[in-house]
């Protein structure tokens, strides 16, 4: 972005003068414009690419390379090429499909509530009400929260001496809920979901929002009230919406870590050693970067699956005309 | 392992609270059943009244966890673990936070948090201005497939490879710095998607135009089409700051101490404190919370159609 | 049986009086047609009819019952909306089912009425169609068809043709009036234009600023503007009006402007003496001016505008006020920049005191 990429076009030659000197070759005028517009789209489009190249790409390919090599047992051995043994290694051990068990438990208990939640809400402050803005913003305040906020509030209001939480609970002076391998990740599903309303809420309000009042007053002629309406129409009509919760949500709730890292660090009894918590107790705890990679690799594609099937719903959206 | 809690072992103080939030829901059916019959004017008022009674039993719901914790920030420590609990403060403390600012580190966090947000907020506008406008605006060879690239790293988050970007970041010698924490969100495909969509959808007719004035790219993007996108801009604007903000992962694996710290992990350094200073992790949560609360209050329309961005447009 | 009426009603929207003080009477199968210009609160008093507003005040009678509370769904009515409000993701078939399925009619019952009245308007062969995928004409069908299934007692129709292209709007008035006698149901319609106002209407209501400003059929409507307002708002191009003040011309009574002398009827001058006016709106249609060497009204002619069947000749008066004319094509046209003189029939001269714009004499 530089004065030597500069498109303006030189004005005097670009005009013509009508029966004055022979016209230019205009093949040669389209050239020179042509190889300006490449090079300033290849100077505006050079940061980002620069960015992607080294922080995403890079480390990618470099994931996979990993994922080939075994980690040695100890630091400064040179780690050995084993293919995609340990592949078949990693994804059959029982560390993995226990990770991939609970990340499923996890999407299960967070998303259909997430989205219940979010629903019922836009559902409540889609009304004509006097004062219908102040519960619009309490409802859309937990996006405000970061995962570190939400969890640390929890995890305080958990503190097994003087948690509220746990007071209400009747669980105090005993083991904390979040040390509880039935109920730790209940818990912070609970958080997770909590943390979530926020932009549950404001998805679902958009979505309704994008319904035309013209069709809920059609309703209202038509007789569709309350349950048969919500059914009938708004349902629906919200479902491009509601997919689209549903899979970001989920996505979302795959790559979890700060709730895990701050309230259980995977325990008790792996319960809730959810897949990113799992690759950053590889890399970090058990040194080993090969097992890290190998997951992250699996990570990716089931994120990928589901990116293509949000892709996919989108298509079909697109034919179901407006 | 301790014995297992279930339902019927819940105390006292948590079972009154659930009977009190399932007895206020049965008044307000009762209400809306009860507002089927009688005098017009009675019924319309049942109904607003049920109404109401759900969105506050609603809103207190999912404001407790903030309001207790803003109570708690404000209370002694022996206050808090006083029953039964208080859920008010008779006689705020408001020292607590000037603790959480200085011997909690809250302030020294809180300026690494804004000096990486901002960074990385501006970063992203100028990049996804500058590569949405080369995708709406120019020609050149292999666009569409360049195009697909960008996008393309949507589908590579960060969880996966973290710390591949952490052995990259070690070799730059950028371990534990403002760079380690800024430069890898500096570009993202969601911000170039979204502008290139912004600037496809002003009318194609201003681009000839300008062309016809003799402007040029370059001062078509700046004067033109970058003040027309505008709240595409802010939307996306709002939504790098509100994810930069609250990144916990990255930041916690490439800091190491409270000097690069943001905000995200000095929490939890907090939690990991006595309970004697229990009140300032609760006055440090409020402190993180605040900034974005104050630009969810003020932004509120920007930060919904952010947020919303791919979800109505598609 | 299917009159409406509104006794003293009245709606605002915040700080905006968007209904003041309305009354009027729907009578049984009449076309009603509601006109007035955007913001006047026309769309608001069908809100009301329909139930989908509340009145702040007055009483809205539907048949022989008052249904203030009634829900809108048990008023007997119908409403076609301006965007016709048709479900996206329902078939034509099942959009036009919708209001018999609400209200719990059995299946095979149901599917008769659908036919009938998709055969009713041409639809038999869309059924199966997404609204997506018809045009604006076969959209607007598909809302009338929603709203004949259930045979209401009256239809409510808010710019039902506003989104159709002229031709089709054309073609539609002739079928909704056809429609209107043969379901021989009571018809309110909204809509701003006054071709579809004075073509389609047993009556006219006219509305200004949330009032009533005339209902009567739309020959009298033309003939006899109750206001000033109706008087500008009906007929295309609008009546020409000077504004001037009671004077005696050679001892009678006249309309003295300062583009010259008006004379009056002696059932205008009577008119004009026992009203309090004192400024006074002449109206002339333009069709009843004529060009010529004599008359009272000198003039300039500034442009003459051809469209085929007819002549607009704008003029300009001597202090400036603009006058337009229309003549046929037989006759002779002026040149641009002619000076020539303006003549009427004082019969045909309407006559509104400018500051209350009420009508003086008949």
């Amino acid at each position: 972005m530089s004065a030597t990429v500069d498109p303006l076009p030189a004005a005097p030659t670009d005009r013509p003068g009508p029966g004055e000197v022979p016209e230019p070759d205009p093949g040669d005028r389209h050239l020179r414009r042509r190889r300006r517009e490449r090079l300033l789209a290849a100077a505006l489009l050079a940061p980002s690419a620069l960015v992607f190249a080294v922080f995403v790409f890079y480390p990618f390919a470099r994931n996979i390379y990993l994922s080939l090599y075994s980690t040695p047992p100890f630091p400064n051995l040179p780690s050995r090429f084993v293919g995609l043994s340990q592949y078949s290694q990693v994804l059959g051990s029982h560390n993995f499909l226990n990770s991939l068990w609970v990340t499923a438990l996890f999407v299960v208990y967070t998303v259909p509530a997430g989205l219940l939640a979010g629903l019922l809400l836009a559902l409540l402050a889609h009304q004509k009400l006097k004062g219908i803005r102040v519960f619009r913003t309490v409802f859309a305040s937990p996006v405000a929260t970061s995962v570190a906020v939400a969890s640390v509030i929890f995890f305080t209001l958990l503190n097994p001496q003087v948690g509220l939480f746990t007071y209400w609970l009747g669980q105090q002076n005993q083991l904390s809920v979040l040390d509880n391998p039935t109920w730790a990740l209940v818990a912070v599903s609970v958080v997770t979901v909590w943390q979530n309303i926020g932009l549950s809420f404001i998805l679902m309000s958009a979505g309704l929002q994008a319904v035309p009042d013209e069709l809920l007053e059609a309703c209202e002629i038509d007789g569709a009230k309350g349950w048969a309406r919500l059914r009938h129409v708004v349902v629906p009509l919200l479902s491009p919406t509601i997919f689209f919760a549903v899979v970001v949500g989920t996505i979302l709730s795959l790559q979890s870590f700060g709730q895990i890292d701050l309230l259980t660090q995977g325990g008790p009894l792996q319960r809730t050693n959810l897949l990113v918590y799992n690759i950053y107790d590889q890399v970090f705890n058990q040194n080993n970067e090969g097992r890290a990679a190998v997951m992250a690799i699996a990570l990716f594609f089931i994120t990928l699956v589901l990116a293509l099937v949000q892709i996919r719903l989108l298509e079909r959206r697109v034919t179901y005309g407006n | 392992m301790g014995t297992e809690p279930s339902v019927a072992a819940l105390a006292p103080g948590f079972t009154t609270a659930l009977f009190a939030v399932a007895g206020i829901v049965v008044v307000a059916v009762l209400l809306r059943v009860a507002s089927r019959h009688g005098t017009p004017l009675r019924r319309r008022r049942a109904t607003k009244v049920s109404r109401y009674l759900l969105l506050v039993v609603l809103g207190v719901i999912v404001l407790f966890p903030i309001y207790i914790t803003v109570v708690n920030s404000l209370l002694a420590p022996d206050q808090i673990a006083q029953r039964p609990p208080l859920l008010f403060p008779t006689h705020p403390e408001w020292s607590t936070y000037a603790t959480a600012w200085t011997s909690g580190h809250l302030g020294r966090y809180l300026m690494n948090s804004f000096i990486v947000t901002v960074a990385i907020v501006v970063g992203t506008l100028v990049t996804s201005i500058a590569a949405g406008y080369a995708f709406a605006f120019l020609e050149f060879p292999f666009k569409r497939t360049i195009f697909v690239v960008f996008l393309a790293t949507m589908m590579v988050p960060l969880e996966v490879t973290f710390f591949t970007n952490l052995q990259t970041v070690v070799s730059l010698g950028w371990y534990n710095s403002y760079l380690a924490l800024i430069v890898p969100f500096l570009a993202t495909g969601f911000g170039a998607f979204l502008m290139r969509q912004a600037f496809l959808g002003l009318p194609g007719e201003l681009r000839d135009a300008a062309k016809i004035d003799g402007l040029g790219h370059l001062r078509f993007m700046t004067r033109i089409a970058v003040p027309l996108a505008r709240p595409a801009i802010a939307a996306l604007g709002l939504f790098a700051f509100f994810s930069a903000f609250n990144q916990y992962l990255w930041p916690l694996i490439v800091t190491k101490n409270d000097q690069y710290r943001t905000v995200q992990i000095g929490l939890k350094i907090l939690s990991r404190s006595q309970i004697s200073t229990i009140n300032v992790t609760f006055a440090g949560i409020v402190l993180a919370f605040i900034p974005l609360f104050v630009l969810l209050l003020v932004f509120q329309k920007q930060l919904i159609r952010g947020l919303t961005a791919g979800a109505v447009k598609g | 049986m299917g009159q409406v009426a509104l006794r003293g009603v009245s709606k605002h929207f915040g700080a905006v009086e968007a209904v003041r003080d309305f009354d009027l009477e729907v009578e049984d199968q009449e076309f009603l047609v509601l006109l007035g210009p955007s913001g006047c609160g026309k769309s608001t008093v069908l809100r009301i009819i329909a139930g989908l507003e509340d009145p702040d005040r007055g009483t809205v009678v539907i048949g022989d019952r008052a249904v203030n509370d009634v829900e809108p769904k048990d008023r007997d009515i119908a409403m076609v909306f301006q965007n016709y409000a048709l479900y996206p993701h329902m078939t034509v078939g099942r959009n036009i089912d919708f209001p018999l399925k609400c209200r719990g009619m059995p299946k095979p019952e149901r599917a008769g009425l659908v036919a009938s009245a998709a055969e009713a308007l041409g639809l038999t062969t869309l059924l199966d169609r997404r609204p997506a995928q018809l045009s604006g004409g076969q959209r607007q069908r598909v809302a009338l068809a929603r709203a004949i299934v259930r045979r209401p007692q009256v239809f409510l129709m808010d710019e039902p043709l506003s989104n159709l292209d002229a031709k089709l709007r054309v073609q539609t008035r002739t079928e909704l009036i056809e429609l209107q006698r043969r379901l021989t149901t009571t018809f309110v319609y909204v809509t701003h234009d006054q071709i579809e106002g004075m073509t389609m209407a047993d009556r006219l209501a006219v509305m200004n600023e949330g009032a009533l400003e005339q209902v009567a059929p739309p020959a009298e409507v033309y003939a006899h503007p109750a206001s000033l307002f109706v008087a500008r708002f009906i007929g295309s191009p609008p009546m020409n009006t000077v504004t001037g003040t009671p004077a005696r011309l050679d001892g009678e009574l006249g309309i003295g402007t300062s583009g010259g002398q008006i004379p009056l009827s002696p059932a205008q001058r009577q008119a004009v003496e026992a009203s309090a006016a004192t400024t006074i709106a002449v109206g002339m249609r333009p069709e009843r001016l004529t060009i010529g060497t004599t008359g009272p009204l000198p003039a300039t002619v500034a442009v003459v505008e051809s469209l085929g069947a007819e002549h607009h000749v704008i003029c300009r008066l001597t202090d400036d006020q603009e006058v337009i004319v229309r003549i046929g094509t037989d006759a002779a046209v002026p040149e641009e920049g002619a000076a020539v003189r303006l003549d009427f029939g004082v019969e045909h001269l309407h006559l509104f005191d400018a500051t209350t714009g009420d009508r003086i004499g008949r």
